[in-house]
């Protein structure tokens, strides 16, 4: 059994070496001068040679990359080059207003999806039916972007009811959350939907019908009970969506967290700063999928005993 | 069947603007101080922006802007990640491990994050957006097509194939890509509803195409600042955005049922 555990955890550990060195090489990666990119062409000599010197890319490729691991492994992401403040600082002052909106952005979701997939497969088939998985292609094809606005224009100014953006008070975070959460709950309550269609045609379900248990326990407890385990695998790479996304929507709503930082740093070529965003939300990205699937091994153990990774 | 009548509708209508988007008589980029903020009115297109400029036309010209990126993205990527997916799950060994861990590595930003990073770095343009969604989009068709590869590659035809001495070449194209063709054009079908969303949301996070070249994004980013006033300027494109994305979406389903692929597709699409 542990095994599969130190396989997995292996396999991560690799993945994030190898996204710290993408990240790492972004800057690299592009074409021209970085210095020049970051100064513009009518820099002076002496400014460059210090922008140069600052970011270390005086040095050799080879030593620059080592350099940023050793430096992201103690946390030392470098200076933002705007603020003259540690990356790691920065991070860490945006990282709560992230947090705050993809937990509220989860429940969102959870809040539409569980019901609505249980709906629909229950009533598979019927108008409901019909209805939830209309909601759900209506959900996946509307950008963020948009809906982002759009809710702002009915809540916020037309009815008056929530603020338009910042974060202040629990208030302003339901429409930031609504516009995350609407987008995965399409997602997920198809999901919610199969899974439980599967589970549902099992022989231990008609057993649990036949002696005779109320429907609803058999299909909340016999039934989603097991239709969740794939479920919650989709839950982790949309969490990883959720903090990509966060990019968008908090740039609409103007929420101060980790992806309107990530935009900000962009805007001012802050280099350091993009790097720093984009390894953080990658990590967590990688953190959120290794605890799913240790979750999914533990709640099922077809997975770890390994009949089949 | 009659149930797609209006989506696809709806693509031919904008493959048509966006081919023909030149030849039309459309000034997207006049600017009339008189019409600033203009509400659409009867016979007067769709209003106009905060610079006077026509709404309706700036939409035409970005339909054309989505349909460019939306196409080359993906097949850019199509072609380069069959090919990576392809050879790595043939050829297997040293080369597959290694495809699968830089695989991993992309797939470890989540969204369009790389993207956004990506183009910011590289700067605003249409070719610039291309390469960072392409760069970000290859992955998903690299996937598919390694794990069809290595059902099929000890079929009896393959092995009859190589038994006869084909090349490398002609059995990936001849013997494996049509067998694999059904999957990959569900997955570029979701793919072109992702990337036309990916390029209006680097548009409209200011990474994409340049003013004053109009892209659906920028047309909502640019409105968002008058959403009370004149809220036209964010319903119109963003309405023809979410009709376009739905209407592929649509079509991706059809297919998905008709061609009876079992795929996870959308799973790990680009929300944006």
């Amino acid at each position: 059994m542990p095994a599969y555990f130190l396989t997995r955890l292996v396999s991560a550990a690799w993945v994030v070496l190898g996204v710290a060195s993408l990240v790492f090489l972004l800057i690299h990666l592009v074409p021209g001068d970085p210095v020049e990119m970051m100064l513009g062409e009518s820099a002076a000599a002496a400014d460059r040679q210090a922008l140069r010197e600052a970011l270390g890319l005086d040095q050799p490729v080879l030593q620059q990359w080592l350099g940023f691991l050793a430096g992201a492994l103690r946390g030392d992401l470098g200076v933002s080059l705007y603020s003259q403040r540690p990356v790691s600082g920065l991070l860490l002052e945006r990282l709560p207003a992230t947090a705050e909106l993809t937990v509220a952005a989860l429940l969102v979701t959870l809040l539409i999806a569980l019901p609505l997939g249980v709906l629909a497969a229950t009533r598979q088939g019927s108008w409901w039916d019909t209805a939830a998985m209309g909601f759900s292609l209506l959900g996946v094809s509307i950008p963020n972007f948009w809906l982002g606005p759009l809710l702002v224009l009915l809540f916020s100014l037309w009815l008056g009811w929530l603020p338009v953006s910042g974060r202040n008070g629990i208030d302003s975070v339901i429409l930031p959350a609504l516009t995350l959460g609407t987008s995965l709950a399409a997602i997920l309550s198809r999901m919610v939907r199969s899974s439980l269609l599967e589970v549902l045609g099992e022989d231990f379900i008609r057993t649990a019908r036949a002696k005779g248990l109320a429907p609803l326990t058999v299909t909340l407890r016999h039934g989603l009970g097991n239709a969740l385990l794939p479920v919650l695998t989709l839950l982790g790479l949309q969490l990883g969506a959720l903090l990509g996304g966060a990019v968008v929507t908090e740039t609409v709503f103007n929420w101060p967290g980790i992806g309107l930082l990530t935009i900000e740093a962009i805007q001012r070529r802050d280099y350091p700063v993009v790097q720093g965003c984009v390894l953080l939300i990658a990590l967590s990205y990688v953190v959120v999928n290794l605890v799913t699937d240790f979750l999914y091994a533990w709640a099922d153990p077809r997975v770890r005993l390994g009949s089949g990774s | 069947m009659k149930r797609l009548l209006p989506a696809v509708l709806i693509i031919l209508a904008w493959t048509l603007l966006a081919l023909l988007a030149g030849q039309l008589p459309l000034d997207p980029d006049r600017i009339d101080l008189q019409r600033i903020l203009l509400p659409p009115a009867a016979g007067g297109g769709l209003g106009f922006d905060d610079l006077g400029r026509p709404v309706l036309d700036r939409m035409l010209v970005g339909a054309r802007t989505s349909f460019v990126v939306a196409f080359g993205v993906v097949a850019l990527s199509a072609v380069l990640g069959v090919l990576i997916g392809a050879l790595a799950g043939y050829l297997g060994g040293r080369l597959d491990a290694a495809a699968v861990v830089v695989m991993d590595v992309f797939l470890a930003f989540p969204g369009i994050l790389l993207a956004i990073a990506l183009a910011g770095l590289l700067g605003p343009g249409i070719d610039n957006v291309i390469l960072a969604l392409a760069t970000v989009g290859w992955v998903g068709y690299a996937r598919l097509a390694r794990a069809q590869v290595l059902s099929l590659k000890q079929r009896e035809h393959i092995v009859a194939a190589r038994a006869l001495g084909s090349r490398l070449p002609r059995i990936l194209l001849r013997h494996l890509l049509p067998l694999m063709s059904a999957p990959l054009i569900i997955e570029a079908t979701f793919g072109i509803a992702s990337v036309v969303i990916a390029e209006a949301g680097l548009s409209f996070l200011g990474l994409g195409v340049q003013p004053p070249q109009a892209s659906w994004g920028s047309m909502i980013r640019d409105g968002v600042r008058y959403l009370l006033v004149a809220p036209h300027l964010v319903l119109a494109p963003g309405a023809a955005l979410f009709a376009v994305v739905l209407a592929v979406n649509l079509l991706g389903d059809a297919l998905r049922d008709r061609l009876d692929v079992r795929a996870d597709t959308q799973e790990r699409g680009m929300t944006v």
